[in-house]
């Protein structure tokens, strides 16, 4: 199965997510911004990073880049997509997911290992995590505070489209503690913690990420 | 400065020929729903040196641009929602030439 990584300019974590990918089991596959070419990826993953040194906003400049074009379309059409901080950022820009991430409430960069609740064990890239599990990951960041208008969360809540809620303390001041949010059809996560720096006990806090990304190869091959 | 106001037209040469160029400003707020932590540590610091007379500090970004001849007001709108803000938690103001 082939999971695609994209680096932006600035991306940081294209090495650890491909890292991850390959880790779970999938054949990870390196995907240009600036180009126009999917690779006939099974799916894709926005990694961390600082793309266009959050330039404009954070993922504003690289949600309109030429492969973002590419990746809206094919989400559309079922694509299944992970954005990981940054890349989260990426795709609320793209207006993939809803929302926006913004400068953290207490204006610090923030970086810890933080407990995620999972609330929804059926999206693409959570069926191996269940609902009320507790996971341990780590989150750095200094815009990560997820906002919208009341009536707009209350809608995603309604919807049932919150996947992960920060649990034992928010880290940036997100809304109703949010996370992590998907798509209507469940395919598109985004979420400002980082799964994959928690695949090995050498290395991360927990291996809880891997879970993501064995998920999402579960899907692909019963697609 | 190069001579125009914000807001009046300029002429500027652009390699050998006069082209005129129009100046377009665009204000960038957060929604007043969205807080504003920014804002806040600048009333912070505010409060620190003595002016304890102002009560609110929004923080926003001011873009100028520097448009060839007259300026679509249409393709300026969708440049200004579109990318200088995010819709979800901005609101915008474009301010044409005015003369």
């Amino acid at each position: 199965m082939r999971i695609g990584v994209i680096t932006f300019p600035g991306s940081l974590d294209d090495v650890d997510a491909a890292r991850a990918v390959r880790l779970a089991g999938g054949e990870p596959v390196v995907l240009w911004h600036g180009d126009h070419d999917l690779k006939d990826v099974d799916a894709v993953v926005l990694p961390g990073g600082f793309s266009y040194g959050d330039y404009l906003r954070a993922g504003a400049i690289a949600a309109r880049s030429p492969l973002m074009q590419d990746v809206v379309d094919a989400a559309k059409r079922g694509l299944p997509v992970l954005g990981i901080c940054n890349g989260f950022q990426v795709l609320c820009e793209a207006g993939l997911l809803p929302g926006a991430l913004t400068r953290n409430s207490h204006l610090h960069f923030r970086n810890r290992d933080q407990v995620l609740v999972v609330e929804r064990a059926d999206t693409t890239w959570t069926t191996d995590f269940t609902v009320g599990q507790r996971i341990l990951i780590p989150v750095k960041n200094g815009e990560g505070r997820y906002v919208g208008s009341d009536a707009d969360l209350d809608r995603l809540e309604g919807e049932g489209r919150v996947v992960f809620r920060y649990a034992d303390g928010n880290p940036n001041g997100s809304s109703r503690d949010i996370a992590g949010v998907a798509s209507e059809n469940g395919r598109v996560v985004g979420l400002m913690p980082h799964p994959e720096h928690a695949i090995e006990e050498l290395t991360g806090p927990s291996t809880d990420g891997l879970g993501f990304f064995t998920s999402v190869l579960k899907a692909v091959v019963s697609a | 400065m190069d001579g125009g106001d914000e807001g009046h037209p300029v002429a500027a040469g652009r390699t050998g020929t006069l082209v005129g160029v129009s100046r377009v400003v665009v204000d960038v707020v957060l929604k007043p729903e969205i807080s504003d932590p920014q804002g806040q540590a600048v009333l912070g610091a505010l409060g620190r040196l003595g002016h304890d007379s102002v009560r609110s500090v929004r923080q926003g970004k001011h873009f100028v641009l520097e448009v060839d001849g007259t300026p679509d007001e249409a393709e300026l709108k969708r440049i200004a929602e579109t990318l200088l803000a995010n819709p979800v938690i901005e609101d915008v103001e474009l301010h044409l030439p005015t003369d």
